[in-house]
Formats: C-alpha cells, structure tokens, sequence
C-alpha cells in the first residue's frame, strides 16, 4: 500500500492558488478517495477524469490539525477543488468535486455508498472492502453516471450486482456465470421504482420497529434544559406480489415533523394522516420523526450526583445513583453511564451496588456498565479520586453521558392504532416492536 | 474466496503475467485476469500497459467481462487514444443490441471516454438512444449529451442535440426528464447567456409533475432548476411553492434544503399578509430542525445555511432556540456553528437561557470554543440591552477564574461594552486592572490599553500602568502600539500636567524610532495637532465616540439575498458568492431575489444586482464590519461614526480619524495605502507620509491639495440650494478610500423633484462597471427612485455626471445628526460607504403654504417648549426681497405685520413627510441681524430649517 504523497510545501500551494486553469465544468462528484484510520488511501474511484490523490493531501493536512478524528471539517477547499468528507465506521469517505455542487447532495450520496456496502458485505469496514474490490467497483460505476446519481436503491442494485455470498462464489467458480444481472432491474423506471416484480415468499411477514432516541440535556440541578426525541419507524416486509399497506396512530397528532420513504403517499397522510404506500421488498426505514423541544418529553432516568474537589487536597469525591423516572412502568436496561472525568484526575477507586466499571487513566475515561435499574435497590457508584499531588482543582465540570434501552415502550407516546393490507389475496404475519433508546443524553455537573 | 486474491502477486513480472492470462483461450482465466487488472486500478496502479490485451476481452457475450472491460477503458482510453479506437466499433454494435441494459451501457461508456476521435463516432448512436423507446436508455443518453458536450460544446450545437434535450423535458418518463434537466442544468453553466432553460408556465408545470414522481436525485436536479424561474405574480408563486413544499417532509437532507431554497426564494413574492405566508413560515421550521438531528457533516451543512436564513427571516426559527443548544461531544465545527447561531437568535426572551448556556461552555475543554463562548457573551450584551449587566457579572465571574485565554477574550469583549453602554460598567475597570500582567495577546492588551486610555481620569495610576506598557514598545504588535500611542495622547490630554514627559516619549517612539508607517503618521499627526492647537487636539481626541451597533457580522445584505438564492450550494457553506470562489464557472449570474407583489419600491431594475426592494433595506452599518474587516475587534471606532459636532461635512473616514480610532482604518489599509497613495492626484505633497485624510483646516496645517481642499473650504456647512442655486459638488468618497473611485456630489430639488448629482471619476487604471447606488435607511425616507444611470464603462481619468432622482418613500430610521444620509456605491470592484448631508430645504414640500386661520391655531397649539429662536447675521435684505428669496426654497410667507419699524414675517414650510414647520422672522429696519422662532410639533428639525434660512439668505 503506497503511504501518500510528501505534502506540497505553502510556498508551491501559494502559487497554485493564483494560477488559473481552465477547467471543465464537471458537475457533482468527481472522484471519490476512500482513507483509513491511519491516514491511507486504500480505494480511489474516477468517474471523470483522473484527479490525482495527491489532492488528499488537503485533507490530510486537516486530519492533522483535528484533535479528534471526528472533528475533521466536512467541507475543505483547495486551490482547484473541493473535498467533502464523510466519517463512517472509521473510514473517511473523501469525495472530490470541481464545480458548484450542493454539498448536502454529496454527504447524501457518501451515506448512501456507506449502506449500500454495508448491505452488500454486511460490515463497512477497509478488509471487506478489500476483499471485495471488484463488487465495489462494479457498485460504484452502478451509482454514479457522470456525476449524477444513476442506481442507489439497494433493491435496484441486487438485480444488477449480486452481492457476494460464499455460495455465490463457489458455484460461479464451477459454472463460469457471474455475478452481474443480465436483465434491466424491473423497479428501475417503474412508478414503484423501490419495489422489484415478480416477488414471492412462502411466509408473508411485515415487521415494524418503532423506535425512539432520545437526546437531552438535563443541568446540575436535574432540570431539563431541553430534551428531544428522534423516533423512526423500520421496517421488514416480506410480502409476495405488489401490496398496498396503511397503518394508522391512535395518536397521530405527534407526528408533526416527518420524513418519509418516497413509497409513503403525501397526500393521503396530508388529508387523513394515514400512511398509505406500497413497501419496497426486505428491509427499510419508513418514516423518521422528530418530536421537538417544544412538547413536554418525559425523561426516564434521573441522575443523583456529586462530584467534588476541594482545594489544596489531592482528593475527589465521586457519587452517583442512577433512578427511574418517567417510564410508565417498564424496565430500563443496558444502562451505560461514561463520563469525562478532568485531566487532573490521576486514578478512581470506586465502588458500585452493581454492574462494573472501568477508569482509564490515560484517557480518563470512566465507564460503568450498570445493567438494569431495579427501582427497590437503586444502582449507585460511589468512592474517590485522587488527583496530582499539588494540583489547583480542576475547573472543567465533567458531563455525565448515559446510554438505555427501554423495551415496548415509545417514549413519546406513538401507538400504531392499525395495518392493513390491499391488492394481495393472501393473510400476511404482522408485527410491531415499540422500543426508547438514549441518543445525547448528556447530564451536566 | 474474497477479492483480496487479486492482490497477492509475488512475483516480479506481474505485468507480463497478467497479459497472458488476458490472452488465455478460457473465458473463466481471461475474466479472473481483468478482475486482477481492475484491483490494481483501484489502488492507483499503472496497468496502462495492457490496454490492447484488456480492448481485446471486449468482444464477449459474457454482462461482467464487458463492464470490467468498460471500467478498464473509462479509465485509460486517454492516455491510449490511437488504442481506443479499436473499441469504437464494439460500442456502436452495442448501442444496437437487443438487451436496453447494454444499449444503455454502451452509450453511457462511450460518453465517458474523453477522446476526441471517438466522440464523431459517437453522434450517431447516441442520436438513436436519445429517442430509444426503453426509457432507461433515454435517460441514461441524456446524460450523455452533457458528457460529450463537456469534451466537444461545438459538436453538440452542430448535431442538434441541445433541442433533443430540451424536448425531453416533455418525456412521458420522470426519470427521463430529471435527467434532462440535470444535463441541461449543466450545460447551461457553461454558457451563462444561452436560453437552454427556458423556463415558461409550461414547463414548470412539467418540472412539478415529474418532481412528485422521480428518484431523490432527479428531484433535487428539479428543485434547483425550479428555483431559477422567476414567477409572473404572486399566484403562481404561491402555487409553486404550494406544490413544492411536501418536498420538505422528504428522507433525503439536500431534498429538503433545495426545496427550502425555492421556499425562500418564491416566498419573498408573496404579500405578507397573506395567510398563506404565514402557513408558509410554520412550515419551514420543522424540517430545518429535523435537519440537525443527522449526522455532523449534515448539520454542519444545515447550520451554515441556517444562519443565512436566520439573518433574512429570524422569525422562522425564533422559537427554536433549544436546539442550537450545544452538546459537549459535537464536532467542534458543529458546535461553532450553533453557538453563532444561538447569538443571532438571542432576545429579551430568552436571554437567560442563553446565558446560562454561555456560561456553561466557559468552562468546556476546548479553547477555541471557550473563546467563542465568552465573545458570545459580549455579543448578547450589546445585543439584547436588557441583559447587559448580566453579562458584565457572568464575565466579571470568568475573569475569577483566571484561565489566561478566558480572562484575555473577557477583556476585548467588556471593552465592546464599554462603548456600547458609556458610563454604566466603569465600576469593573479595577478588577479588569488586577489582570494586566496576564495579558499576553495583542488584542487583549490593546484592549486593556484603549480602557485604560479612555478612562485615564477615572485610574489613579493610569500613567503607571501604560508606562509599564511603553518599556517593550518595540516589542509589540502594531495593534498594541498604535493603541499606546493613542492612549498616552488621551491621557496626556486629561492630565496634561504630570504626564508631558510620557507623551513626548511616546511621539519620539512611534516618529523617529519605528519604521511603520502608519504608526509614523498616526505619530506625527497627534504631534502636530497637540502643537498646533491642543484645544482642538483635545475635541478631536477625546471626541464623543459614536456607538457600536448591535451585530457586527451581518452579512451585506446583497449579499445575503444571492446566498438565499443559493442556499445548499457550496456558496451558502462557505457565505461567498458563487462567483468569488468556483473556479471554471465562467460567468455565474448573480441571482437576486424576486420582488414582492405590489410593492411601490419596485422600481430598481433588475440588472443592478442590488437588493431587493421588499423588506427594509439594509441596515449599510452593520456590514461594513465585514468589508473593512473586522473593525470592531481591531479597533474601537467604527466607521458608522458620525462625529456631530466636529466637522459634519467630513468624511467618513476623516471622521474616524478624529474619533481617535485611527487603527481600525490605517491598520486595514496598511498594505494597500503606499500605492494608493502615490497614485491619488488628489493628494498633494502636503504632510510628507501623512495619509490625505489629514485634517488640515482643523490642525491649521497647510491643506492638503486639489480634492482636499474644496472639502475643507466649505467649513462646516453643505451648501444650500436656493431657489435656482445649487450648492457646488463636494467630495464624498475619496479615490484612495474607493480603490480609485471618487465620487463628489451636491443635492438639488427641482420642480419638486428631489435629485441627488453626482460626479464620478475614475482614477484607477482599469474600467469601472456596474455601478449601483443603495441608501442606509435615513431620517426621511431618502431612497433612489431609479437606478443610477451609468450606461457606458467609466473608463481610467474619466469623469460622468449623473443625476439620481429620489423619493422619500424609503424606510425611515432617525440618524444622526438629522440630516446625514450613508450611502452605498457598487461598482464591478468593490463596494463602498460613504455619508454625506443634505440640506433640510431639500424636503421643502411645493404645497407648504399654510391657510391663515391653520397657521395660528397651530401656532398657539404648539406648545411653547417646542419654540427654537436663533439669530440670523449679517443679512441686508428688506423684508420683501427675503421672502422672495425663501419662497424659491419652498419656505411660504403667510403674512407680513408690520409693528413699529419692525416687519413680522410669518412662514410656513411642509416637509415631505408632512411635518409642518411655523416660523416668525422679525427684521428690524437698519439692523442686519434677522431674529427667527421655529415651531415645531418635532423640535429636532428647527436648527436644520435655520440652517436653510441661512444658507438661503445669504447666497
């Protein structure tokens, strides 16, 4: 693997920059770079022409200056181009683009290179990327035309690129066919462009998960200084045919702020609020929601705390309990409580009622891995600090950061009222999965 | 197996190896060999070398060898033209097969390679796919003519193609149409005059109806091109945006943020009471907030774009301030963003809440953002008036912190308050004393400086402290020098007594011992001024500063108005316009907002590029931040300042020059200055290196030369127009503040039309442009009534006269002093402020002759607080010769007594606005001075109509 290029020097850069060349007018995406976590390009892709990678090297002087790999900035200029990034799963998706293009069309895009490698190799990550080069190739040529997208459903690029499967692979090796669809993806020009023809299965099943995270900021006191949920409907219909679904809320009036998959018909959900559509084939999301700041959010867990540090002692006192609050009754678990301690704080010495917990010294990165809340006998961790000797006291206050699970329970309230089914014959398997997560739940000290 | 096998070549002779294996009999080794071959490609090895072995695979029945194959080519069909070649005949049997799914493939490849030779082949086929009856291979051609036309623009006028395209755009098939939009789109970048879009009724009925139907991509491609087309009224502007909105309930962020563009855009047409309007605004919020619950690239997108739309509507999301509220692992460029945000969504109601939130972010990790935080802080004190003293205390309690960059940043803003809120805080100026030793930025310590400076009186060891400061003088930046300097003059100037010996050293400092010029001529002009006159010395340094206006970074607002119109584009992310960053954008139009149905103010043509004539315009002030940089941070006098009681008719920058805030303007010009100067004729040798806005009548230096001196002969007053007398042109905009562009001009009201004259001379070497005139919003509504008419380019030493009419029908926002009006002038360089006054007579209404029986109960209705009496000098006019004279200034006699040798005049005068003005002159037979009551229901205008009997009177 070739490390990339020295970085030009200023000076040259300098230069670059008051020159003029001509330039095509290239519209969208011209090159895409994919670079790993140390900083390699391990993947380029050119649907134009060849832009060489030392244009990454913008990028890279970025990635230096960030004290986070996270905090690299989406958007980077240089002399000629622009580079616009995406961080997933540890890889940078770094695409280049010359022209005038709306970047949000671009990050959109990378997001959808990101799934659609996700869903062929079930991870995302440099090693199946590696091991299945010529797919993602393939994939990638599929995607992008000169720049505009061509195929990003995922249903549509199945049928013309089979994902790799062991199977797959060994019976191509032994009878020389191949992986790529010989026939033009029915669902491509269809008005249902998401849904292939032709579907059958043995068992008819639509599942739907209604789930929930919620983001909030709770301060020292324990008020909420503001609390939203992001909820999102995903679904997993396995119906024979082309069926026409509704479902219905008991409560609709909370679904103000929607987005939803293009198979949902607008107007029907404009005039009846109900949603109306027929279902792309396997896995997809539905709708996502957003219940703002503006409506009352319950908020399911409290924090009881006290972290202190006096002055002119080398000891910190550290206390937590952790409650339920709001959650109509269901148990809250998975909890995982992480928390940024100081930089003055050297060790933790620390003891909880349950679950484990670990300190890293280096990071100073506490983590404790609660389990479930039992209301009769409340989760706690308490114990000292100690701080570097002859160390002022630290003035950062850390934020506590928790994670839960909470089953059969959308926070918000959202109930599916019901699901039917038109235009098949057949009595499908319906189901529905209610579940609130934390997203940013972030309690300040 | 994985593809990673690909890879695993030992050998040396991998080249060598792989064209044998290309060469093979077996189909199955022949298509392993080209996986390898495309492995490599995409790691960005040369395996150019093969390209006759990989052309040769082409010829298959087999789908993926031919793509592999196609891949190969796309890639190195450059730099192996003559071999390229080979391939043209398998593509044009292709686009003849059978399968679409080939036909498509073959057209799409061919557009892809970029070689002139093959590009004739090319015409052929992809005429026959453009009209194919597979829609996909339809669409897929579309995109094709935009390939070809980007290697071969002429070849694809030649061949019709362009007319094809646009036929498309009545395909049957959605996809088809998204595709020939974003092809002609494209296309249409290219030749920016060409009418490739035209867009009708029509077509954007089409556009709409394929919007509903086609993918997430074709929908934005639609949504942009639909946000070029300028409706005809405001019902199709409200039906378009009627259709356009279920877009923004879509899953893809750049659907939604395209859709808000055309939002944004067509909303602008709609009137404001309309309901629909008002449905309209609701429904933006939502999706906008959605949009910062995504991934932190979205957001950070979405933010950018949000702070445009913040500034152009801040009703939108005024209620949404919670959600900007920052979470403490967001990526530091999210956090940034929506801490700009959360300042410019600050309001008496929610001010706590921001507040408490600002706070909070003090005491985070990261300095950059810490800093940004406690600026915050300043900003809402000068912002939200109320909470001012709330964020002194919330900043009084960080500076206790003592963290060295949170005291430093503390500093710079409590200096900004001080200006804003003179004589409230001063209680601090001890406490802000205690930190001086810690100050170790140039802005803080000219921060600290300039405090200590201005409150010299009010510190006992104010000489103390800057002494302590002068021992590293030369060790200093230029920031914290030119603040010395000016801050010993103010001291010295408060307390002359003890501190002579300090301000001689200073002067000796900054004169003989630097080599910056600026700091030289700042130098040499207090020397002068303190030698010459120290009474004036001490009214220009110590003059009322004028006041630091609210937000300071609002972005021009012709310019927010094109960055509206380009919202989600690379633009609205970087707050440029297009045209100042995108390189190969050969001619980008500046879009500019449509204007509002049956408004009055619709009359600036549209080819000006300046601003739209529904909302108020501009506030000018404010954005001058932006253009001269960041005056605020660097000094303390911004160039809003009007110094009354100085010298009303000088300059701008003069002005700035006497509100002892030298840097701001010398510092930013410091690089451009030298040439600008040698090149001035306006400037005369005059003070040696001393910059030309020196203000020689007042320092009683020699005058400065040609320009100048007009200026400074006038003295204090503008000239009045008389009936017929127009006062002569003063200069209002220096050459050398304008990048060569001096404007000089006079006011006139003639037959009841108001006229603004103007000359404008070039005196740069290039050819001036697109000029165009704007107004801040003054007094009296003064507006341009049309644009300024500069038909021909102004080509280097060339001088044109124009006359602007103007209405009074502007917005109104009371200046001071009364009668000062800023004016923005834009030309194909640069923009650029000025402010000059007109004379009161201007407003003169023709029907201001007041009925007898009016005019005393008026008289007597005024209350008597609201009499002005003034002296006229020196007039030998009889009384009747004098009401001739004011008559021609629209100033009506209404009656004459006369009562023992002494003639009354009684006089009316209407002001545009419908302001009445009563006046008795009283003029004693012998005696040349003239006595004269004003009443008024609005006293603030009786000195500036006695200002017009003046002028009237004595020319």
């Amino acid at each position: 693997m070739p490390n990339h290029p020295v970085p030009v020097p200023s000076s040259v850069l300098a230069a670059l920059k008051n020159k003029t060349i001509h330039l095509s007018a290239a519209k969208m995406i011209h090159s895409l770079f994919l670079v790993n976590a140390s900083g390699d390009i391990f993947l380029e892709k050119h649907w134009k022409s060849v832009v060489s990678r030392s244009v990454c090297d913008y990028f890279f002087e970025a990635l230096e200056r960030a004290t986070e790999p996270e905090n690299v900035p989406p958007v980077i200029p240089t002399p000629h181009h622009y580079l616009i990034n995406v961080l997933r799963h540890r890889i940078y998706f770094v695409a280049v683009i010359q022209s005038e293009v709306p970047p949000l069309f671009v990050i959109e895009f990378l997001h959808r290179v990101v799934d659609t490698f996700q869903d062929y190799f079930g991870v995302c990550t440099e090693a199946a990327i590696k091991d299945n080069v010529v797919v993602v190739y393939e994939l990638l040529e599929e995607m992008l035309d000169n720049g505009f997208p061509l195929a990003t459903e995922s249903n549509i690029l199945k049928e013309l690129i089979k994902p790799p499967t062991i199977l797959r692979t060994v019976v191509n090796t032994i009878t020389g066919s191949t992986n790529v669809g010989e026939q033009l993806p029915t669902g491509q020009l269809s008005v249902v462009p998401w849904r292939r023809t032709g579907v059958k299965y043995t068992n008819n099943e639509a599942y739907f998960d209604v789930i929930e995270e919620i983001d909030a900021i709770i301060d020292k006191s324990g008020s909420t200084i503001t609390a939203e949920i992001q909820g999102v409907i995903d679904a997993c219909v396995k119906l024979t045919g082309m069926p026409d679904l509704t479902l219905s809320f008991m409560n609709p009036r909370l679904l103000d702020d929607v987005s939803f998959h293009p198979c949902v018909r607008f107007k029907r959900w404009e005039a009846e609020r109900i949603l109306s559509f027929i279902p792309p084939d396997g896995n997809f999301r539905l709708l996502s929601y957003h219940v703002s700041s503006q409506n009352l959010v319950a908020i399911p867990v409290y924090v009881k705390h006290n972290i202190s540090f006096r002055e002119g002692s080398s000891q910190g006192r550290f206390e937590l309990t952790l409650g339920p609050k709001q959650t109509m009754g269901k148990a809250v678990e998975s909890v995982l409580v992480s928390s940024q301690l100081p930089r003055g704080v050297l060790n933790a010495n620390l003891n909880p009622s349950q679950g484990t917990y670990t300190f890293d010294p280096v990071t100073k990165l506490l983590s404790w891995d609660v389990g479930k809340i039992n209301p009769q006998k409340l989760p706690s961790l308490k114990g000292s600090m100690s701080l570097q000797a002859g160390a002022s006291k630290p003035d950062e206050n850390p934020t506590i950061n928790i994670q839960f699970k909470i089953q059969q329970l959308a926070i918000s309230g959202l109930k599916v009222n019901r699901l039917d089914m038109y235009g098949e014959k057949y009595k499908p398997f319906k189901g529905i999965k209610y579940m609130t997560k934390a997203g940013k739940f972030q309690v300040r000290t | 197996m994985t593809d990673s096998k690909y890879f695993t070549t030992t050998k040396k002779g991998e080249i060598f190896e792989l064209k044998a294996e290309l060469n093979s009999d077996k189909k199955e080794k022949k298509k392993e060999a080209v996986k390898k071959v495309i492995a490599s490609m995409t790691v960005g090895k040369d395996v150019s070398a093969l390209f006759p072995d990989v052309v040769n695979c082409m010829q298959t029945d087999n789908l993926e060898l031919k793509k592999l194959v196609y891949l190969y080519l796309m890639n190195y069909a450059k730099s192996q033209p003559d071999m390229a070649i080979m391939a043209v005949n398998t593509f044009v049997k292709d686009c003849e097969d059978l399968n679409p799914l080939i036909r498509a493939l073959a057209v799409r490849t061919m557009g892809c390679i970029r070689v002139d030779k093959i590009t004739e082949y090319l015409c052929e086929p992809l005429r026959k796919c453009l009209k194919d009856e597979d829609p996909y291979v339809r669409k897929t051609a579309a995109v094709c003519v935009a390939k070809l036309h980007d290697i071969n623009a002429q070849l694809v006028e030649d061949q019709g193609f362009l007319d094809t395209l646009k036929d498309l755009i009545s395909d049957s098939n959605p996809m088809v149409v998204a595709n020939a939009v974003a092809a002609l789109s494209e296309i249409a970048e290219s030749h920016p005059n060409s009418n490739l879009l035209d867009l009708n009724p029509q077509t954007i009925n089409k556009l709409l109806t394929a919007l509903n139907e086609c993918t997430e991509w074709g929908q934005i491609f639609i949504l942009d091109c639909l946000a070029s087309y300028l409706p005809r009224d405001d019902r199709e502007s409200q039906s378009i945006c009627e259709r356009v909105t279920p877009r923004l309930s879509h899953a893809n962020s750049a659907v939604v943020l395209s859709a808000v563009k055309v939002l944004m855009k067509f909303m602008e047409m709609l009137p404001k009471d309309l309901d629909y309007y008002g449905t309209l605004l609701k429904k933006l919020a939502p999706p906008l907030v959605t949009l910062l619950s995504a991934e932190p690239e979205l957001q950070y997108v979405a933010l950018r774009n949000i702070n445009l739309i913040v500034q152009k509507r801040p009703e939108i999301l005024k209620h949404e301030m919670k959600v900007f509220f920052v979470k403490y692992n967001d990526p530091i460029y999210v956090k940034l963003e929506k801490l700009d945000i959360m300042i410019r969504l600050a309001s008496q109601a929610n001010i706590a809440q921001v507040l408490a939130e600002l706070k909070e972010y003090a005491t985070e990790v990261d300095v950059d953002f810490v800093r940004k935080a406690v600026r915050a802080i300043g900003r809402c004190a000068i912002k939200v008036e109320q909470s001012a003293e709330r964020c002194v205390s919330t900043l009084l309690d960080l500076i206790q912190t003592k963290v060295n960059y949170v005291v430093q940043e503390a500093i710079v803003v409590i200096k900004d308050i001080f200006r804003k809120y003179p004589n409230k805080y001063e209680s601090v100026i001890a406490t802000l004393c205690e930190n001086l030793d810690s100050l170790d930025e140039p802005e803080a310590r000219a921060a600290m400086i300039w405090i200590v400076g201005e409150y010299a009186e009010r510190i006992d060891n104010a000489d103390e402290l800057l002494e302590s400061f002068l021992e590293g003088f030369h060790d200093e930046s230029t920031q914290v020098q030119l603040q010395l300097l000016t801050a010993i003059v103010k001291l010295f100037l408060k307390k002359p007594t003890e501190t002579q010996e300090l301000v001689q050293q200073v002067l000796s400092l900054a004169t003989q011992d630097s080599d910056n010029p600026d700091l030289r001529d700042r130098g040499y002009i207090y020397w002068r001024l303190l030698s010459t006159d120290p009474v004036a010395a001490k009214e220009v340094v110590l003059a009322e500063k004028p006041l630091i206006s609210e937000e300071t970074d609002l972005i021009e607002p012709t310019l927010l108005e094109e960055l509206i119109c380009h919202i989600g584009t690379l633009a609205s992310v970087y707050h440029k316009p297009p045209s100042a960053f995108v390189e190969g954008s050969r001619g980008v139009q500046h879009k500019r907002l449509p204007p509002r149905a049956g408004s009055g103010e619709s009359t600036e043509s549209p080819d000006v590029g300046q601003s739209g004539p529904s909302e108020a315009p501009p506030a000018v002030i404010p954005s001058q931040g932006d253009l001269l940089g960041d005056l605020l941070n660097l000094d303390l006098a911004p160039p809003t300042a009007t110094v009354p009681s100085v010298q009303p008719s000088m300059q701008m920058g003069a002005m700035d020059l006497l509100g002892g805030g030298l840097d701001s303007l010398m510092g930013d010009e410091s690089d451009t200055l030298g040439g600008d100067i040698g090149g001035s004729p306006s400037m005369g040798a005059g003070l040696g290196a001393a910059p030309a806005a020196m203000p020689a009548s007042l320092g009683g230096a020699p005058a400065v030369g040609g320009g100048l001196g007009d200026l400074f002969d006038l003295g204090g007053g503008v000239g009045m127009p008389t009936g017929s007398y127009v006062a002569p042109k003063t200069v209002w905009l220096l050459a050398m503040k304008a990048k060569g562009l001096e404007i000089s001009g006079t006011f006139a009201r003639r037959g009841g039309i108001i006229q603004m004259d103007l000359s404008l001379t070039n005196k740069a070497m290039s050819v001036m442009t697109d000029f165009a005139i704007q107004f801040n919003r003054n007094s009296f509504g003064l507006a341009p009534a049309g644009p300024l008419q500069v038909l021909t380019p102004l080509s280097p030493n060339q001088t044109i006269d124009v006359s602007l009419p103007l209405s009074t029908s502007g917005p109104v926002m009371k200046m001071e002093p009364l009668n000062n009006l800023q004016v923005a002038v834009k030309n194909n360089i640069d923009v650029f402020y000025f402010s000059c006054q007109y004379p009161l007579s201007l407003l003169f209404v023709e029907d201001g002759k007041m009925d007898r029986q009016v005019f005393l109960a008026t008289w007597k209705d005024i209350p008597n607080d609201n009499e002005a009496q003034f002296q006229i000098k020196d007039i030998h006019l009889n009384s009747d010769v004098a009401s001739n004279k004011l008559q021609g200034s629209n100033i009506f006699t209404i009656a004459k007594r006369t009562v023992e040798g002494q003639d009354m005049l009684y006089q009316s005068v209407k002001l545009t606005n419908g302001i009445w003005v009563l006046a008795e002159m009283r003029i004693q037979t012998g005696n040349p001075n003239y006595t004269l009551s004003i009443k008024c229901r609005a006293p603030e205008v009786c000195p500036f109509v006695y200002q017009c009997y003046e002028l009237v009177l004595k020319n």
